[in-house]
């Protein structure tokens, strides 16, 4: 079993950096223009069961195929480089906000929105004040779990030359003769950039929710994001 | 001009269709044979992952509140390490080959098939088990006869959604030199062959679709009706 090489670790360690801002980068860019694009959908469906079914069938169905594929899909299309990585990270985040976001607005209980009509709030004020911060643990919840793969996803955008930390994998790890240091090194930043910025939404959650202070949920109901939030609910009836 | 270039756009993809599925079947590149290895590779890796999975995560549900963390633990790291990342490594600190990738797939399979078959088994209602015991039930009838059967929805849910994963990943064997599909989007990229790299990336897709839609179906007729989980967010 080779060894960790850590002198390669403190000669690269200005490249290890760069590269994890790139990483960074990457996810912060897909995941900016797939919130922005995800919820004026999530809030155009939300009255149309219809098409909320649509949204969360297709969502089903696309997330389903691989990345690799993804990537290979876009690269006839758009070359390689970050574009593809970045228009299939959009796609994926997209597919989990929406389905996320659609659910969350309309499990707002109907009387929940009759009352506040009954008080005057017009649709506006409806959607901003009661049905959003009542769907926003839903939505919160799509933007962690997006997040989160989308720093997974994006190391196997190297393979198409997007950069980021896949590129210590990909191409200073295994095209180099499966070379161990910069594979761990990836792996083990990769997932260290994963885990801050899942408990930074976290945060972000409680402090958008002050009138629901309850001490950080750091790990209960984190598990339920395995499954569709959907699936989750059991049958009323037999 | 504009039309022009769009007729011929047009006519590159019709020929490349057919280009597609001559790459597919070139015999030094073998499709048909890239796709067994990769079919071999993800049941394999599934029958593994769903037994520790299922065995593991019963017994977790079984023992005190050590078991329950390493449970969580183990989902949170299965949903957080990059796959990509966990296929290199395994290879990289073993050989390349068949088994390294089988071990690198039954490693990501696990986590989603433990953690549902933990919930399901630790969430079965406590007036049932009260019930059941008030009926003279050892733990093992218990076990066996109740919460089992109650769990089998998730644990269900588990293993599909493992499954999808695991054949999804399975691509990523051929990036680590272990065969399957994943290899001819690498020699199509490689090379700049277009129709090279679609004979992978088509079917890698079809595939991981295809077991989303098997195992679902599947899955829905054996469980029984009573047991189902609620479809979709209308059916509240």
């Amino acid at each position: 079993m080779p060894d960790i090489r850590w002198d390669w670790i403190s000669r690269n360690r200005e490249d290890i950096v760069q590269l994890a801002i790139e990483h960074l980068v990457l996810v912060g860019i897909s995941m900016a223009i797939a919130i922005a694009v995800s919820l004026p959908i999530a809030i155009m469906v939300r009255n149309r069961p219809f098409w909320g079914g649509v949204a969360t069938y297709t969502s089903g169905v696309l997330y389903t195929i691989p990345s690799l594929a993804l990537f290979a899909f876009l690269v006839p299309i758009v070359g390689i480089g970050q574009e593809p990585v970045i228009i299939g990270l959009v796609a994926y985040a997209l597919l989990i906000l929406i389905s996320n976001a659609a659910v969350g607005l309309q499990s707002v209980p109907g009387p929940v929105r009759e009352s506040a009509r009954g008080m005057g709030l017009t649709g506006r004020q409806l959607l901003f004040k009661v049905e959003l911060p009542l769907a926003l643990p839903a939505i919160m919840a799509g933007i962690r779990l997006a997040t989160v793969s989308t720093v997974g996803i994006a190391t196997i955008g190297a393979f198409v030359d997007g950069g980021g930390l896949g590129e210590l994998i990909w191409q200073r790890g295994i095209q180099r003769g499966l070379f161990l240091t910069p594979i761990a090194v990836g792996a083990l930043v990769a997932t260290l950039i994963a885990i801050v910025l899942d408990a930074l939404l976290v945060g972000a959650e409680w402090l958008m929710k002050p009138w629901e202070r309850r001490p950080l949920p750091l790990s209960v109901g984190r598990r339920l994001a395995w499954a569709r939030p959907s699936e989750w609910k059991r049958a009323a009836t037999g | 001009m504009g039309k022009t270039q769009r007729v011929e756009a047009g006519r590159d993809r019709m020929t490349s269709l057919s280009d597609i599925w001559n790459a597919f079947n070139d015999p030094i590149l073998d499709g048909p044979g890239e796709t067994v290895t990769h079919l071999k590779m993800s049941l394999v890796a599934l029958l593994f992952a769903a037994g520790i999975g299922v065995a593991a995560g019963v017994a977790a549900a079984k023992l005190g509140r050590v078991a329950a963390f390493v449970v969580i633990a183990i989902g949170n790291l299965g949903r957080t390490v990059p796959t990509f990342a966990v296929m290199a490594l395994v290879v990289a600190v073993s050989s390349i080959g068949f088994w390294p990738a089988v071990v690198g797939l039954i490693l990501l399979g696990i986590p989603p098939i433990l953690l549902n078959a933990y919930t399901g088994v630790k969430e079965v209602d406590a007036d049932t088990v009260e019930a059941a015991r008030g009926m003279g039930l050892t733990s093992f009838q218990l076990l066996g006869r109740v919460e089992l059967p109650v769990a089998m929805p998730l644990m269900f849910a588990g293993i599909r959604i493992s499954a999808v994963q695991i054949v999804a990943t399975a691509a990523l064997a051929g990036l680590v030199g272990a065969g399957g599909l994943g290899i001819l989007v690498l020699s199509g990229l490689a090379n700049n062959k277009t129709d090279v790299l679609l004979a992978g990336a088509i079917p890698i897709a079809l595939l991981a679709v295809a077991t989303e839609i098997l195992f679902s179906g599947i899955f829905r007729f054996l469980t029984p009706r009573g047991l189902r989980l609620a479809r979709g967010p209308s059916n509240q």
